[in-house]
C-alpha cells in the first residue's frame, strides 16, 4: 500500500490538504458541436460536447411543456490501466444520470418545449473525480452553446485520507482512501446539485467535508470562467 | 418511478398540507411508513427477507457460492447487491433492460450495504487470490409505491442478517462443500438507509410514489451502528441548500436509529 499522506500533511502527489490539481478548460474545441469544453483536472482528459436544443429522437420523449436534457458519460476503453470494454457499464450509466441532474437546475428548458439537448461526454484519460471534471467541462460547453442558464454548475470532490480531510482526492486516495465526497453546486444561486459519498464520516467530518468540497467548487468556477471570458472577451473587452 | 404524472393541482395540494405540518396519507414529515420485515420467507435461498413500507413490497434472497476473487480483491470475499422492478409491481413497468433508475437503486443499495462496511469481506477468503465466497443479494420489487431505496436496502440487510452460510474447502485447489456445517454471515456493523424528499421548502422522510412524483429533489444517506455518515445519493433534478443537507443528515441518524433497533432485534432472535 502507498504512503498517501506524509507526517507533514503532503499527500501521495505532493498536494497539502486545501489544495486542488491543475485544472485547465478550452472553450469551444469542436468545430461540429454546439457547444464543447476541453478539460485537464489532474490527470484527467475529458471533452463535452453539446448538441441542441434540436428535434428529439425518438419521438416519444419529447415533451409538449418544456425542452429535455440528456447525458451520456462514457470511458475510451484507453482511458484506464486495464483496457475497459466500450459497452456502457452500470456505472457509466448511474453516472450519466447523476450528472444530467446536476446540470439540469441551471438550465432554463422551458424556453424549448419539444426539443432535446444532448450532452456528450468523453473521458480520453481517467483519474479519480472524473466525474465532477466532467460536470465542470459539460457545464462550461452548455454555457459555450449558448443555452440559457441560471448560474453555471462547479464541481469537486472532498474526502477523508489518513484521517484528514482533503479536497481534491485524487486516484490513489478514492482507491486506499477512507471516503470519497463529490459534489456540484450553482455557485451564485447556492445549491447543491449533485452529492454523493462513499466511506465513513463522523456527522462531525460530514460537515467539514461538504464545505470542503464547497471551497473546491468555488475555486473551479473561477477557472472555468476564465476559460469562458478567454474565449468570448479576448479584446479585453468586459 | 418518476412516471406518475401528477398535475400541479396535486402539487399544490402536497405543499399546502405541508405548510400545516401534514401529508397526504396523516403521516409527520419525519415520520415513516408502517415497516414489517420477514425473514425465512424463501427456504432454498441462504437467505431471505420480505420487507414491506406500507405498499411497497420487496423481497429479496442472498445465494451464496463460491466464485474467482476480482483481481485487484484477492484478499476479500464478492459481494454484489442487485435491484429489480418486477413488472408486476407497477403498470407503468415494462420487461427489458434496467433502466436508469433501477441501476441506480441497485447501485445506491449496494453502495449502503458495502461502504458501511456491514460484512468482513475478509473472512470469506477460502485461498487468497484463487477462490472466496460470493455473496450475492439480489431484491425484487413486487409492488411498487415510493421508497425504493429503503425498503431494498433493509430487506437486503435482513436477509444478510437471517443467511446460513455454508461451509467450504479448499481441495486439490477447488472448494467443495462440508456438509451439514453452517455459520452466520460475519456481521460488523447494521447500515440503515434514510431517503427523503424535498418538496419546496419541505423534508420529506419515506416519500410515497404520489410525493416522489412532484419532489424537486431526493436523497438517501446511510448510517453505521456507530453513528457514522457512511454513503449518500443525492437524485432528483433539482438541489439542496448546505442547511437542508446537514439537517437531512441528523434526520438520516434519528429515524436510523428506530429501524436499527428492530434490525438489532432480528440479528439477536433471528426473527421480530
Amino acid at each position: 500500500m502507498t504512503q498517501l499522506m506524509t507526517e507533514d500533511g503532503i499527500r501521495c502527489d505532493g498536494r497539502r490538504v486545501d489544495e486542488l490539481r491543475n485544472i485547465s478548460i478550452k472553450v469551444g474545441v469542436l468545430k461540429n458541436a454546439d457547444g464543447s469544453a476541453y478539460i485537464e483536472f489532474g490527470k484527467n482528459k475529458i471533452l463535452a460536447g453539446i448538441f441542441g436544443p434540436r428535434d428529439v429522437h425518438p419521438k416519444h420523449m419529447a415533451n409538449q411543456d418544456t425542452g429535455i436534457l440528456r447525458c451520456r458519460y462514457h470511458m475510451s476503453p484507453f482511458s484506464v490501466t486495464e483496457r475497459k470494454n466500450p459497452a456502457p457499464s452500470r456505472r457509466e450509466i448511474e453516472i450519466s444520470k447523476v450528472i444530467k441532474e446536476a446540470l439540469q437546475p441551471a438550465l432554463i428548458l422551458k424556453d424549448f418545449p419539444r426539443t432535446v439537448i444532448d450532452v456528450f461526454v468523453e473521458v480520453l484519460q481517467a483519474d479519480g473525480g472524473s466525474r465532477c471534471a466532467a460536470l465542470d467541462a459539460a457545464a462550461v460547453a452548455l454555457a459555450d452553446a449558448g443555452i440559457p442558464m441560471r448560474d453555471l454548475v462547479s464541481a469537486c470532490a472532498a474526502g477523508k485520507v489518513a484521517d484528514r480531510i482533503v479536497l481534491d482526492v485524487n486516484n490513489e486516495e478514492d482507491q486506499e482512501g477512507q471516503a470519497d465526497m463529490p459534489v456540484a453546486m450553482m455557485p451564485n444561486v447556492g445549491k447543491i446539485t449533485l452529492m454523493q459519498l462513499d466511506g465513513i464520516l463522523t456527522p462531525e467530518e460530514y460537515k467539514t467535508c461538504l464545505q470542503t468540497a464547497i471551497g473546491g467548487c468555488k475555486r473551479v468556477y473561477e477557472i472555468q470562467r476564465k476559460a469562458l471570458m478567454e474565449k468570448y472577451f479576448q479584446n479585453g473587452e468586459q | 418511478m418518476g412516471s406518475v404524472i401528477l398535475d400541479q393541482l396535486k402539487r399544490d395540494r402536497i405543499l399546502d398540507l405541508l405548510k400545516e405540518g401534514k401529508r397526504v396519507d396523516g403521516r409527520a414529515l419525519e415520520e415513516q411508513r408502517q415497516l414489517s420485515i420477514e425473514t425465512g420467507v424463501i427456504p432454498k435461498a441462504n437467505g431471505s427477507a420480505r420487507v414491506k413500507l406500507a405498499n411497497t413490497e420487496v423481497i429479496t434472497g442472498v445465494k451464496i457460492q463460491p466464485d474467482k476473487p476480482f483481481p485487484d480483491l484477492g484478499d476479500k470475499g464478492i459481494l454484489i447487491c442487485t435491484a429489480e422492478i418486477l413488472p408486476l409491481a407497477d403498470p407503468n413497468v415494462e420487461p427489458g433492460p434496467p433502466t436508469e433508475d433501477v441501476i441506480e437503486l441497485a447501485r445506491v443499495v449496494d453502495r449502503g450495504i458495502r461502504e458501511t462496511e456491514m460484512i468482513d469481506l475478509h473472512q470469506l477468503v477460502l485461498k487468497e487470490n484463487k477462490s472466496v465466497i460470493g455473496l450475492f443479494i439480489d431484491s425484487s420489487i413486487i409492488n411498487a409505491d415510493g421508497n425504493l431505496f429503503d425498503a431494498c436496502s433493509y430487506a437486503s440487510v435482513a436477509a444478510i442478517l437471517s443467511c446460513t452460510v455454508p461451509k467450504y474447502e479448499i481441495k486439490d485447489e477447488a472448494p467443495v462443500l462440508v456438509e451439514g456445517v453452517t455459520s452466520k454471515a460475519p456481521v460488523q456493523t447494521l447500515p440503515v438507509s434514510v431517503t427523503m424528499a424535498r418538496i419546496g421548502d419541505y423534508i420529506v422522510v419515506d416519500p410515497t410514489t404520489e410525493e416522489e412524483a412532484c419532489m424537486d429533489s431526493r436523497i438517501t444517506i446511510t448510517t453505521n451502528s456507530e453513528g457514522n455518515i457512511c454513503a449518500l445519493q443525492k437524485g432528483g433534478s433539482n438541489g439542496f441548500t448546505v442547511d437542508q443537507l446537514v439537517r437531512c443528515s441528523e434526520i438520516a441518524l434519528s429515524v436510523g436509529t428506530k429501524i436499527r433497533k428492530r434490525l438489532e432485534q432480528l440479528m439477536q432472535d433471528g426473527k421480530e
